[in-house]
């Protein structure tokens, strides 16, 4: 009955392209006979397509797209739990639960990621430093193994298999249904404070003192700017505004739901238009679009946490050739070194970086989970060939040397021996996958590429 | 709040239609044979629309099974005011050219077991002098082709019986509709080779949804299939049998 197509699928980063079978199932008791077809040896789960680079490509291999996967299951109103299907979709969430009072735990910067996808790479957002990832916020997922049986993981109940899924890359099997604890909200709104720092000293150092009064935190950076400039960007905090705390013209619907698009990229355009020139103008055009100094602003939850949902299809604005994002954590003890390190070598390249967005994590998770205590820096850049993919890896090289790592979800290039000393419990998490999937049935680009799965191919 | 009774319910379209009464706020029954997919379908309407949603298990090819099967659904919803007929299997057919008994179990799923269920449910609806019956049939049934003429047979066999059943119930105000979608982004064409304007499930489920407050006949979703099958229809017999379709 369910067929396959062959598909030619990238990341959002459009970079690289592979081709792989697809399946798309719609009942959920057909996932096991589907994955169990000994005409496919290897799978790979996918949602949106939203992490970068190839962590849901499986070329030559199966995919399994769990887009029809999305039913909702259950929704408790009084403690805000909600179980749901992986396919089910952020914006859907939002649109369900933001009504009754709830807000996501955790969000990405955007909303067009699935539930099982965002555990899988444990995705985190601006309120890390107080809330933790994804994965602090899901009670327990069920996961269908290699050998088809399923299993219900939790922190107490087979605990190392439940965190080697957080952040698995969707390589340990396949969440067939997760619960979220889920956020109360009295409005959709943010209370924003904006602050425009002069320099990465001061960026920092505001961060670092006052991250405890926010729960929500991030940076834009100037990126252009160098010398005494380096790293001057503006804050921008904010905390859940209250229903007292409403001016009235929203008052009278503080649980708004707006999760439009206002345009759309409706093909790619031309390579190379996002260069270091434009780069540098909407830099400079951004920064002062803030006044130096404190501003506030009372912002719905939609431009604030996803502004670039605003334009849909935006990764089309670099063309066919695609873009890359380069994220790294650097950790806490002496981040400042390594942060003026990769800044200035932005500046001094004649690579620009079309979007610098500087965060302070708080704890970490287990195995291959990207946060842990430091401050993450988010660079993108227009793939524009090799050159670029050297530059990058200068920005790795800085990265280890400072103790960091890079973001797997939404990496297309690090180099396999890198891995082991950014993910220093890789070892261990290579021991419990190859338990539950000793013949690695569940793989990826990413897993080859980077040699997640040890020896075997 | 209209009554729904959704035959089928577990495909990708019924699972739309089901979705888009019960954003109007109607009470749901779905039929089908599968309880883990009836049970899944049923707590995401519950969750999404707080509509009440019950499910029976009904075995289409199981022509005995289906008076039980009414009468509790019947129960259930006290009365009814929609039966939305959404049974259908494409089916292999090359299997189904070869082997009389599978081509058998084709025309008995797609098109039996709307004579079995439909029929009691117009003579419920003609008593009460209102309701809607909706029949997914298919462009499918407009002309048999090759590659799937037992499936396409089906169809066009539950077009003609809806297009009598609306004959015959028209005095009676109870409204008979003939769905005929084109191709459809389900797990039935996934996959499948030369499909073009592909509509999503939901798209027809919101058309289904405002046809039903419409004037009962014969819709083609989208609208211009009704377009490119007038003319699939005028192709001459004497050049459609040399066709490969």
């Amino acid at each position: 009955m369910s067929g396959f197509l062959e598909s030619e699928l990238s990341g959002w980063g459009l970079y690289p392209r592979t081709s792989a079978r697809t399946y798309r199932p719609e009942r959920m008791s057909r996932v096991g006979a589907i994955l169990g077809s000994p005409a496919e040896p290897h799978w790979l789960a996918r949602g949106l397509g939203r992490s970068y680079g190839d962590a849901a490509l499986n070329q030559g291999g199966a995919v399994l797209l769990t887009q029809r996967l999305d039913c909702f299951l259950d929704f408790n109103l009084d403690s805000g739990e909600l179980v749901a299907e992986p396919g089910v979709s952020f914006d859907r969430i939002i649109e369900l639960v933001l009504p009754r009072g709830w807000f996501l735990p955790v969000t990405p910067g955007t909303k067009f990621v699935t539930l099982g996808g965002a555990i899988a790479c444990d995705v985190h957002g601006k309120n890390h430093h107080q809330d933790g990832s994804l994965g602090n916020h899901v009670q327990w997922l069920d996961l269908l193994l290699a050998d088809g049986s399923e299993v219900r993981c939790s922190s107490h109940q087979n605990g190392d298999l439940f965190w080697a899924t957080i952040g698995g890359m969707g390589l340990t099997g396949i969440i067939l249904r997760a619960c979220l604890n889920l956020k109360k909200v009295e409005s959709a709104y943010i209370r924003v404070d904006y602050l425009r720092t002069r320099n990465l000293d001061e960026t920092l150092r505001h961060l670092e003192e006052e991250d405890d009064q926010y729960t929500y935190s991030v940076a834009w950076v100037d990126c252009v700017a160098g010398g005494q400039k380096l790293g001057r960007g503006v804050l921008m905090r904010g905390n859940p505004c209250p229903l007292i705390g409403l001016p009235k013209n929203v008052a009278n619907a503080p649980l708004l739901v707006k999760n439009r698009a206002l345009a759309s990229i409706p093909f790619h355009l031309p390579s190379g238009l996002l260069n270091r020139h434009s780069c540098r103008l909407m830099n400079a055009v951004y920064y002062r679009r803030f006044k130096q100094g404190h501003s506030s602003a009372l912002e719905h939850y939609d431009p604030y946490f996803y502004p670039l949902d605003m334009l849909e299809n935006w990764n089309r604005g670099y063309g066919k050739r695609g873009f890359l994002q380069h994220q790294c954590v650097l950790p806490d003890n002496d981040p400042t070194e390594g942060l003026r390190k990769i800044l200035e070598a932005i500046s001094q390249s004649h690579f620009g970086s079309t979007l610098v967005v500087l965060k302070r994590f708080g704890g970490g998770n287990r195995f291959l989970s990207f946060p842990r205590p430091g401050y993450t820096l988010a660079l993108d850049f227009p793939m524009s060939g090799p050159a670029m993919l050297d530059f990058l890896d200068s920005l790795d090289r800085i990265v280890m040397e400072a103790g960091g790592r890079i973001y797997l979800a939404k990496d297309a290039r690090l180099k396999p021996e890198y891995c082991p000393p950014m993910y220093p419990q890789l070892a261990d998490w290579l021991e419990i996958k190859q338990r539950v999937d000793p013949d690695n049935r569940f793989t990826s680009d990413l897993a080859r590429r980077l040699g997640l799965l040890g020896a075997k191919p | 709040m209209k009554r729904i009774l959704i035959l089928g319910a577990t495909s990708a379209v019924a699972r739309a239609v089901a979705g888009a009464f019960a954003g109007q706020g109607d009470q749901l029954f779905l039929g089908a044979r599968n309880p883990a997919e009836l049970d899944r379908i049923q707590a995401d309407l519950r969750v999404r629309f707080g509509v009440p949603v019950d499910t029976g298990f009904l075995e289409a090819g199981d022509v005995e099974s289906h008076p039980a099967f009414i009468q509790q659904a019947l129960t259930s919803l006290g009365g009814l005011d929609v039966v939305v007929f959404a049974i259908g299997l494409l089916g292999e057919q090359p299997e189904a050219s070869h082997h009389p008994a599978q081509a058998l179990d084709l025309i008995r799923i797609n098109f039996g077991s709307a004579v079995s269920l439909l029929a009691p449910l117009a003579n419920f609806l003609e008593s009460r002098q209102k309701g809607a019956i909706v029949g997914i049939s298919s462009v499918a049934g407009d002309r048999a082709r090759q590659s799937k003429y037992v499936y396409d047979a089906a169809k066009g066999g539950l077009s003609l019986y809806l297009q009598g059943l609306r004959n015959r119930l028209e005095p009676s105000g109870v409204r008979v509709y003939t769905v005929k979608p084109g191709f459809v982004d389900t797990s039935m064409t996934y996959g499948l080779p030369g499909l073009f304007l592909v509509a999503q499930p939901d798209q027809v489920a919101r058309w289904i949804v405002k046809m039903v407050e419409k004037n009962s006949g014969v819709y083609y979703m989208p609208w211009f299939w009704k377009w490119i099958m007038l003319i699939i229809k005028l192709i001459p017999e004497f050049i459609f049998k040399k066709m490969k379709m």
